[in-house]
């Protein structure tokens, strides 16, 4: 073979898989339609739609800080660049408004515009193409009759060359995404096949769960493996997932109704649009099959979790420490004495030391109750220095507790009788001074 | 007629014997640096120094310091540079402030008692001084760093 013939063999081979390219890639433009030509839903299937709608909590991305619902510019930053959202609303120009079911579902489920464009993954049709036709409908039928239409253009997408190529979206689905509807499990339940159905398709878990390559697109053989997402992370929803208790149906089901698990955290950061714009709009029977099917991921028991050792230990280790108040007369001496009477390594001039003092080894406390009532005068005791009268300050009770407390855990003394009947008294008597 | 010293000061007050001493301070004398907290001598934000003692005002009846020497915060040092005080400064302690003076003059008197005190002596000798706005941590701290000053040693401020 001559080098000529080489080189033309490459090059034939290169057109052809380049043509094979096109035509894989060329998707044609679909009409535009008037809101006349749009065709009309029932009440039932609009809510159906909100309902999905707000399960792919799609306004959390299709607008923007303080903009309106759905008008788009939301700007998601990506490891290639910012994207921002389209309007989606029913505005002609700027919108959606322009589109039939068909060119809504060529979006949802190929990542195609209207006009034939292809759509940046951004948008997680990798997700939506398995939602059936009928849930797609929906969502139109709800954009369409219930979202108000907005004139806003949306922004030029900050990407850099070659990455702003559409046609190159084509190879990315190629190399990526596997088309077409949701196929049941024929060896799992109903309710678990609804499961996976929600979480693959609309509320496309995956889409922050599962950790992307580096060319932005899910990890096949990691699914729900955990990611960083807007500087956040999120979670593993495997058995990876670090919690101490592991994530069962019922908790699942739980955080996605109420945005917090008794045994886990709460819906916080970018999780927390998603249940509180989002899936808890979902019938309860929906949210126990999401449950279901990620709780098989993690593949726990959907046990009570109160007797798992670790919820035990942190409950037990979270107690406080109760000594403090098992004696009130230790308390109080704290508070109301320790300032003076409390001493470190050696006794030091004028800072008595209570529990060697003659009134607290005494058969009788008299003397201590004196003076804890009527402290002492500057005239009396050390002179030019007083200690004040708690008199007015503390009650018999109190009075006894600290009479007590340096009796019998100070002094190692055997316990004074009716302590409180006796300080009453002595407190009956007046003033000693 | 009750006589005493306050600041370096002879006063000579016409109350009632049984008055509180923080009343006679605040409003015969008007050196109001004194607090009002708690009126029963379990919080600390009255405290002055009698006879050199940190003393609860509020429930020391003022004819018990007949003739001795009381100083208030506002005698403690002349310019409010005692160590304590600087220390209050350096470490932005207060937060509301309310029971600052209560805590400098518990902490200056402590500190004469104890100069190389352990964070246990600190808790031990400083919980009756309450604060409220929880600047406990700040507290503990100040406390140290003025103890060390006390010392002489130098402090990393």
């Amino acid at each position: 073979m001559t080098l000529k013939s080489v080189l033309a063999a490459i090059i034939v081979v290169g057109a052809v898989v380049l043509a094979g390219f096109g035509y894989y890639a060329y998707y044609p433009s679909l009409p535009n339609v008037s809101a006349a030509e749009r065709p009309t839903f029932d009440a039932a299937t609009v809510e159906k739609g909100r309902i999905l709608a707000a399960a792919g909590y799609c306004a959390t991305c299709h607008t923007a800080q303080g903009g309106q619902p759905y008008a788009g510019n939301y700007a998601i930053e990506t490891a290639f660049g910012t994207i921002y959202a389209s309007n989606i609303t029913p505005d002609p120009e700027t919108g959606i408004g322009g589109w039939s079911p068909a060119a809504f579902r060529r979006a949802m489920q190929q990542g195609v515009n209207r006009e034939g464009a292809h759509l940046f993954p951004a948008f997680p049709f990798d997700h939506f193409t398995k939602m059936s036709d009928e849930d797609v409908d929906a969502i139109y039928a709800y954009l369409m009759a219930k979202v108000a239409p907005v004139s806003e253009r949306t922004k030029e997408n900050a990407l850099p060359f070659p990455l702003n190529q559409r046609i190159l979206q084509a190879g990315w689905k190629l190399l990526f995404v596997n088309f077409g509807r949701y196929q049941p499990d024929p060896s799992k339940s109903d309710e678990w096949n609804r499961g996976a159905y929600l979480v693959e398709g609309v509320t496309h878990c995956g889409a922050c769960h599962t950790p992307r390559n580096v060319l932005g697109a899910e990890e096949k053989g990691q699914p729900f493996a955990g990611a960083a997402i807007d500087r956040w992370i999120a979670p593993a929803l495997t058995a990876a997932n670090p919690s101490a208790v592991p994530w069962t149906a019922s908790e699942f089901a739980r955080y996605l109704e109420t945005g917090a698990g008794i045994y886990h955290g709460i819906a916080a950061g970018p999780m927390g649009p998603v249940v509180h714009a989002g899936l808890r709009e979902l019938p309860a029977s929906d949210l126990a099959a999401i449950g279901l099917y990620l709780g098989d991921k993690v593949g726990a028991p959907d046990t009570g979790p109160a007797e798992n050792p670790a919820v035990v230990a942190s409950l037990k280790a979270g107690r406080p420490d109760p000594t403090y108040r098992k004696d009130l007369g230790e308390r109080l001496y704290a508070t109301a004495c320790a300032a003076c009477h409390y001493n470190a390594s050696q006794i030091v001039e004028g800072r008595p030391e209570l529990a060697i003092n003659s009134s607290t080894r005494l058969a009788d406390p008299t003397n201590l109750i004196h003076v804890i009532l009527d402290g002492v005068d500057a005239k009396d005791g050390t002179g030019g220095v007083v200690m004040p009268a708690f008199r007015h300050a503390l009650s018999d009770t109190d009075i006894a507790a600290i009479a007590a407390y340096l009796r019998e855990k100070r002094a190692n003394l055997a316990p004074w009788p009716d302590l409180p009947a006796q300080v009453a008294r002595i407190r009956a008597e007046g003033a000693g001074h | 007629m009750i006589e005493f010293t306050i600041n370096g000061r002879a006063v000579s007050v016409d109350v009632e014997p049984d008055t509180p001493l923080l009343w006679v301070i605040r409003d015969e004398i008007a050196l109001t640096g004194t607090k009002y907290g708690c009126g029963i001598g379990l919080c600390g934000a009255c405290t002055v120094h009698v006879g050199g003692r940190a003393t609860r005002s509020c429930i020391t009846p003022v004819s018990d310091v007949a003739g001795v020497e009381i100083t208030t915060i506002e005698g403690l040092d002349p310019k409010g540079e005692h160590p304590v005080q600087q220390a209050w400064r350096h470490l932005r302690v207060p937060q509301c402030g309310y029971c600052q003076s209560g805590q400098i003059m518990q902490a200056a008197a402590f500190l004469k008692d104890i100069p190389n005190p352990t964070d246990d002596d600190i808790d031990a000798v400083m919980t009756g001084n309450l604060c409220r706005c929880m600047t406990y941590n700040r507290i503990r701290a100040a406390v140290r760093e003025a103890a060390a000053t006390l010392r002489g040693e130098a402090t990393n401020g």
